[in-house]
């Protein structure tokens, strides 16, 4: 299933701040996390997701910190901070009328 | 991307790495991140079963086009079309070669050392405010020339004998600048002022191209390099006025008088310190942003040939003669020079395998132009040049008008010649370059000859 273009970027700021808010973690690691929770539906294409993290770590909603990997390469590890999580509760709100708003209509018409 | 699936995994990563770095949007630190990404995902892929260069298409095709991530990345990063050299930057300490950090450390030694070295003849007794003026700027050149061969020394790796050379050349324009006893207030001495930096410039030029003036593109780099410095050094400069300007006016608001220090530290300090900073900026920018001096010649040479055409036709409309005042002569050799810098970096810019264009055309009608009313100038002074006497400035400045006008003369024969496909481009590249050595030549007999056949006066 495609989900489309709009919603993914719609949805990679929530996504991204709820996976760190679970704990650090770096690139390849999100979205291995973001493809798990979707059951391989979301799709991303992989490049895409860092300028999504720089734009958080401009707005200062993560910080990002080089690190080294298990085989000891460089790696940029991503955290979340107190504007992320406050932006995450944030958005979650929204979400939820989105999602109830949506639930409401499709519960009356034709059960998925 | 079509990476030959023939060339070993490393080569193939360090292929798309490169295909990474070659965009704008795309810095260092990304390309870095970037690369950790592909390879954790061919690790997880080699993991699950796939042969190491299926694991990499996998990887890249997974990482999405690279337009579109460049895309992305200009996006969230517009800073980074603007392109930035940040002198010294700790942030980007990724990508300064430990080579490019000793350059810099080099070439604000020797800015610091020609600032110093203006204020060494204090300490003899020659003091630059309300003092001996005259011996400064006869002197200028040797506070400034001597670190930027130095600087090229260094940096080319010029040998002992090309040193000892160019050493041995200074200490003879040094001989000449102050052994003679120039008359207080007389032409010849600032004739020598004006004349000695662009004799040595020709020295500095050596320098730059390794010792190897003859060799190859040598002299056309020094060429575009000598337009940079000059557009850089302007820049600079600018940025000094608003420094001194502040300066002034801020001790003045609380009564403090800093004339000393801005006539005696600041102006000829930094004037000399910047040439060294701006021919550094000029050699670091050279492959980051478009060269200058070129642009502008294209900018101008319409409008100077507008100017030159409306001016012919003015006279002849009018039948006004040029009006001969004393130094009339001086203004046209500036004309001139402006022409000959025109062509010069017009030639400097053109790709010499391209067929004649209608800028060619131009450029010729600018020399033909320029050469009609020095012509006339010419002609006007002639009749009264015995009237005027023969001082030393005006013997000078009919030696360059002649220079000049020969420079101009062939190069509109050559170009007419390249027009008609007679002769290639190169011909012209080959003319300019080869007539360098000759207003270093002149100006050397200026320097050396003049001041006893003038009587030092």
């Amino acid at each position: 299933m495609d989900v489309g273009k709009d919603l993914v970027a719609a949805s990679a700021t929530p996504l991204v701040l709820a996976i760190l808010a679970e704990g650090d973690s770096y690139g390849y690691a999100i979205i291995k996390r973001v493809s798990e929770l979707s059951g391989g539906h979301l799709q991303w294409t992989d490049g895409m997701l860092y300028p999504v993290l720089h734009r958080l770590e401009r707005q200062g909603l993560v910080v990002a910190k080089w690190g080294a990997s298990e085989s000891g390469r460089r790696r940029k590890y991503y955290r979340i901070t107190r504007d992320g999580r406050a932006q995450l509760a944030a958005q979650r709100q929204r979400w939820k009328v989105v999602d109830q708003t949506l639930h409401a209509i499709w519960m009356k018409t034709s059960p998925a | 991307m079509s990476a030959p699936s023939t060339l070993p995994l490393e080569e193939q990563i360090a292929q798309w790495r490169g295909y990474l770095r070659r965009r704008r949007a795309i810095e260092g630190q990304d390309v870095q991140e970037l690369e950790g990404h592909l390879r954790d995902q061919m690790a997880a892929l080699t993991t699950a079963g796939l042969a190491g260069d299926e694991a990499f298409l996998v990887a890249v095709k997974r990482m999405g086009s690279l337009d579109a991530l460049s895309r992305e990345f200009a996006r969230e990063h517009s800073e980074r079309l603007w392109k930035q050299l940040v002198i010294g930057d700790a942030g980007t300490s990724e990508s300064t070669s430990p080579l490019a950090r000793t350059e810099a450390r080099i070439v604000f030694a020797l800015a610091l050392a020609a600032a110093a070295a203006v204020k060494v003849p204090e300490l003899f007794g020659k003091h630059i405010v309300n003092g001996d003026m005259a011996f400064y700027n006869r002197n200028a050149s040797f506070f400034v020339l001597p670190w930027l061969v130095v600087y090229f020394a260094w940096k080319r790796g010029l040998t002992a004998a090309t040193c000892a050379a160019l050493a041995a050349s200074f200490a003879l324009a040094a001989a000449f600048a102050n052994v003679y006893p120039f008359v207080r207030g007389g032409s010849t001495q600032n004739l020598t002022a004006l004349h000695l930096p662009i004799a040595l410039w020709l020295v500095a030029g050596i320098a730059y191209t390794g010792g190897q003036w003859f060799a190859g593109s040598g002299r056309m780099n020094f060429v575009r390099f000598s337009g940079e410095l000059v557009i850089y050094y302007v820049l600079i400069g600018l940025g000094g006025g608003v420094l001194t300007g502040f300066t002034v006016m801020m001790f003045q608001a609380i009564g403090v008088k800093v004339d000393w220090f801005v006539g005696g530290w600041l102006v000829p300090c930094g004037a000399a310190g910047a040439v060294i900073i701006a021919s550094w900026l000029v050699e670091a920018k050279q492959s980051v942003i478009e060269n200058m001096a070129p642009v502008l010649t294209r900018l101008f040479t319409p409008l100077f040939t507008l100017i030159l055409l409306a001016f012919l036709g003015t006279m002849a409309w009018t039948g006004n003669a040029i009006d001969i005042k004393r130094e009339v002569l001086i203004s046209f050799d500036l004309l001139l020079v402006a022409v000959v810098g025109l062509v010069l970096y017009a030639v400097s810019a053109r790709d010499p395998q391209a067929p004649p264009n209608f800028f060619d055309t131009l450029q010729l009608l600018l020399v033909v132009s320029a050469l009609a009313v020095d012509a006339l100038a010419l002609a006007a002074i002639a009749s009264r040049i015995s009237e005027f006497g023969f001082t030393p400035n005006r013997v000078a400045a009919l030696g360059e008008n002649i220079i000049l006008l020969v420079n101009l003369l062939w190069s509109a024969w050559v170009y007419v010649q390249f027009l008609r496909s007679a002769k290639p481009f190169a011909a012209l590249e080959r003319w300019q370059t080869n007539y360098l050595p000759i207003y270093s030549a002149w100006a050397s007999i200026v320097v050396i000859v003049f001041p006893p056949l003038f009587h030092f006066l």
